[in-house]
């Protein structure tokens, strides 16, 4: 396998072909930010906040560290200012959906970042994908997928395979980072399976949703 | 038709074709592009068969030849079209003037006068297309053949000299000479981002798989863009033979148009080109008997702007969500199905037999230092001529504007020229005479894009300009990365407040702020380049933001939240004109009762300050200021003296 010699902050790194930069950099122990990363699945670099300056033929870009493959002769720079306020503003961007998810919130204190600079939206998924890769990838069942684009995009169960699926696995639960996906769940639970577990002891009692 | 074996052959074929036409036979070529096409030219070309099935049966002589073509470009004027071998060009043709136009014209050797082109500025009228200031200050090396060559029939493009680039390059060149003329033309990626054509094809080319792809980019998704549509729809044969050029010069096999379904013409017609192209020998197996193996297929998109993004076009044609992905590894590495391949636009490909036929220096002897060659822009908005305009890189912004363009209608101001797309940037009038190219848009803030170019007048309000480009960005942004999804989203929050007047203190400076983020961190070039209208807009006009903020005033009176309209009491003559066409019954009054508009019932349409009589003015736009309280209404009975007896 290919050795190959980079700079990240400053200090000269081996790395090996395939590594990316955020695997190189951690490891010498240099962390970086990271929220939509996971070992288990395909680097998929859509949050940001694992953004890097990278210094590649006399040319400084912008780039995320967790799927930019490291290289020889690359400079790496996994803070300055303009990163600084980078990841702050991505912050704030994701804040206004999720302000009290504990990862982010970790976060915001290392950057400063504000968690009212932005009106507060409805849906409170920050859209990592984790849920959506790691049922993809990993279970191989896509019982959950993205719909729709832009800022209309979001994360929905297809009801046809999570009532087969679901009920024993949830090992998707704890990858979310603002807990969204469990309601989203519950919602396509309460609406798509008429005969779930849930249904039967929840809405022959107790009133539940909005009472 | 049999298939053509050899270059010999196809020449053999050549001189037959144009030894069947007659250069001097009249033909009436008749616009059926798009823009044409829904200006009503199906019924012209209509009215043209059935009139010359008339003479046919009266006189027995078959006199006159139709051509139905591809746009030229002229689309303000529409339909189109020019009499052969004169080039007689009639504009605004109606099928009632077929019969006039075949008596007079064909059979009479006499101009129709009223067809004709006005000059305003020398004050004649122009019988030749190639008078036109329109297309005099053109230089249409790409849609000059449109109006020559039935886009349906590759025999057309064949007697112009079709495909004698592809046999020089599969006979008279290597892979490696074809490269190194691409090379040396420096012709750069029409798609917008400007990268060396024949540098791309290198990388390609060396990637070490054998299974290579070449790909038309024809997702063409700028608003009020199509200049792909006109090529592919009017000379489809060019775009594919610079295509099977391509594909030999990186080593290729197979091709692939990616068109998409919201343009059926072109999509038709390309259909139609690769098919004839298959039945002659020029697509297929052992080309023309060069041994060089080619086969093209067309994949429709669903018409996502996204998808122009050349990963996200990969992944659609995998049949993927149309999401971009990270690059490295480059498509020229790991493109399509993870094999090299190699993705030009439209526009691009259509330059590449004109280089081959004419050599590198063909093209290296127009342009600018950085820039070579033409391009075409789609001209816009609030100018006289609209229509595809094909110029040399190097020709200044107002020469665009005011020479081909004709200048704004109206009389009104020039504000601002945008360029380059929904992401591109607004130009304002201190460099109308910058040189157009690559380098030079970009070092004002605006980009070259695939070539759209929107006109705007005094009367445009530059924060509903960015406002109205951002709302399109935010639909059409995939919403994988967070900068590109969230970004947009709050930048258009806060645009879309300052334009109702809910704008607040440093909003300006939150913009900026957001634009750097989406810019500098969004994974593909949609994001990066979605804050150009924003940056654009507050760098050149930034009074007009601060007076939507601060004084909650919009200068061009556009922004609904912020003005008012007023009837002047003083002025109004109570001639019920605005009473009557106001559509929301929002003007009380009535004969000899001067008019007023209750604010609340008034939806700001402005058809009352348009429909008042000019020698009135009595309607009044107000913004940043109170509207008068309301006439007193004892005072508002006119006496005329002049009807009193």
């Amino acid at each position: 396998m290919n050795e190959m010699l980079l700079q990240i902050d400053g200090k000269e790194v081996k790395a090996s072909e395939g590594m990316t930069i955020l695997e190189a950099a951690r490891s010498v122990g240099i962390s970086i930010p990271t929220l939509c990363h996971h070992e288990k699945l395909n680097p998929y670099g859509a949050c940001r906040i694992c953004t890097v300056e990278v210094e590649a033929g006399g040319r400084t870009n912008f780039v995320p560290a967790c799927i930019y493959p490291a290289a020889s002769g690359l400079v790496v720079r996994t803070r300055s200012e303009k990163i600084d306020k980078t990841r702050k503003m991505i912050l704030e961007l994701m804040l206004s959906h999720a302000p009290d998810a504990p990862a982010l919130k970790d976060l915001a204190k290392e950057y400063g970042a504000d968690r009212d600079r932005f009106e507060k939206e409805p849906s409170f998924c920050i859209l990592c994908g984790l849920c959506v890769r790691y049922c993809a990838e990993v279970k191989k069942k896509s019982a959950v997928g993205f719909i729709d684009r832009g800022p209309n995009r979001e994360i929905n169960f297809i009801p046809e395979i999570a009532s087969k699926e679901c009920w024993n696995c949830k090992e998707c639960f704890p990858l979310c980072p603002t807990s969204y996906l469990q309601t989203a769940y519950h919602l396509t639970e309460a609406l798509a399976f008429p005969s779930s577990s849930f249904l039967r002891t929840r809405l022959r009692g107790t009133p539940m949703l909005g009472a | 038709m049999a298939r053509i074996n050899s270059p010999a052959e196809l020449e053999e074929f050549r001189k037959d074709i144009i030894s069947k036409k007659d250069p001097n036979r009249p033909c009436i070529a008749v616009c059926t592009g798009t823009g044409c096409l829904a200006l009503g030219a199906a019924n012209v070309v209509a009215a043209f068969k059935e009139e010359i099935e008339k003479q046919k049966l009266q006189s027995k002589v078959d006199v006159v030849d139709i051509r139905e073509t591809g746009c030229p470009g002229f689309c303000e004027r529409g339909p189109i079209i020019v009499i052969y071998p004169e080039e007689i060009c009639y504009l605004q043709v109606q099928p009632g003037d077929a019969k006039e136009i075949i008596f007079e014209t064909i059979l009479g050797k006499k101009i129709i006068d009223r067809l004709l082109y006005v000059d305003l500025t020398a004050d004649k009228k122009v019988v030749h297309e190639s008078e036109i200031p329109f297309y005099k200050n053109q230089k249409r090396l790409l849609l000059g053949n449109n109006i020559k060559i039935d886009p349906k029939s590759i025999d057309d493009y064949l007697a112009l000299g079709g495909y004698s680039a592809l046999v020089k390059a599969l006979f008279h060149l290597t892979p490696e000479q074809v490269l190194e003329l691409v090379k040396n033309s420096k012709l750069r990626g029409r798609g917008g981002a400007g990268f060396l054509t024949g540098v791309k094809w290198e990388f390609a080319r060396r990637s070490p798989d054998k299974t290579k792809y070449v790909i038309v980019n024809a997702d063409e998704g700028d608003p009020g863009a199509f200049m792909d549509r006109a090529l592919l729809e009017g000379n489809p044969h060019a775009v594919l033979e610079g295509l099977i050029i391509g594909a030999y010069a990186i080593g290729s096999h197979e091709g692939y148009f990616y068109v998409r379904q919201e343009y059926p013409l072109a999509v038709k017609n390309i259909g139609i080109a690769i098919k004839q192209a298959e039945e002659y020998g020029f697509v297929g197996k052992n080309i023309l008997g060069s041994g060089f193996d080619f086969t093209i297929k067309v994949h429709q998109g669903a018409g996502a702007f996204v998808c122009g993004e050349e990963t996200a076009l990969l992944m659609s044609l995998e049949g993927k969500p149309g999401e971009p992905r990270p690059r490295p590894p480059y498509p020229a590495v790991k493109g399509l199905w993870g094999k090299p391949t190699n993705i030009n636009n439209v526009e691009t490909w259509a330059n590449v037999p004109l280089i081959i036929k004419n050599g590198s220096d063909f093209l290296t002897s127009i342009g600018t230092e950085g820039s070579k060659g033409t391009k075409i822009f789609s001209l816009v908005g609030k100018v006289n001529n609209t229509g595809l305009v094909e110029v040399p890189m190097g020709i200044t912004l107002r020469d665009i504007i005011y020479k081909v363009g004709g200048g704004i209608p109206g009389g009104k101001k020039f504000k601002a020229v945008q360029t380059g797309g929904p992401s591109g940037g607004c130009i304002p009038e201190e460099f109308l005479d910058i040189q157009v190219d690559f380098d030079e848009l970009a070092k004002v803030g605006a980009i070259m894009g695939s070539g759209g170019m929107i006109v705007m007048d005094e009367d445009t309000c530059m924060v509903d300009v960015a406002r109205y480009f951002l709302n399109f960005l935010t639909d059409e942004s995939c919403g994988k990365c967070t900068p590109c999804r969230e970004g947009i989203r709050q930048m258009l929050k806060i645009l879309t407040n300052i334009s109702k007047g809910r704008g607040r203190e440093g909003d300006i400076e939150l913009l900026e702020e957001l634009a750097r983020t989406t810019g500098d961190a969004s994974l593909c070039a949609l994001g990066r380049t979605a804050p150009n209208p924003v940056l654009s807009t507050i760098r050149y006009f930034r009074d007009e933001y601060e007076a939507h903020i601060k004084d909650k005033r919009c200068p061009a009176y556009v922004c609904k939240e912020l003005i008012s309209y007023y009837i002047d009491p003083d002025k109004c003559q109570a001639c019920m004109i605005c009473l009557r066409k106001c559509p929301a019954e929002a003007i009380d009054g009535g004969k000899n009762r001067i008019h007023i508009i209750d604010q609340n019932k008034c939806t700001k349409c402005g058809t009352c300050f348009e429909v008042c009589p000019s020698r009135f003015g009595a309607v009044t736009r107000l913004s940043g200021e109170p509207v008068p309280p309301p006439f007193p209404e004892e005072k508002r009975t006119i006496v005329r003296k002049s009807k009193d007896k």
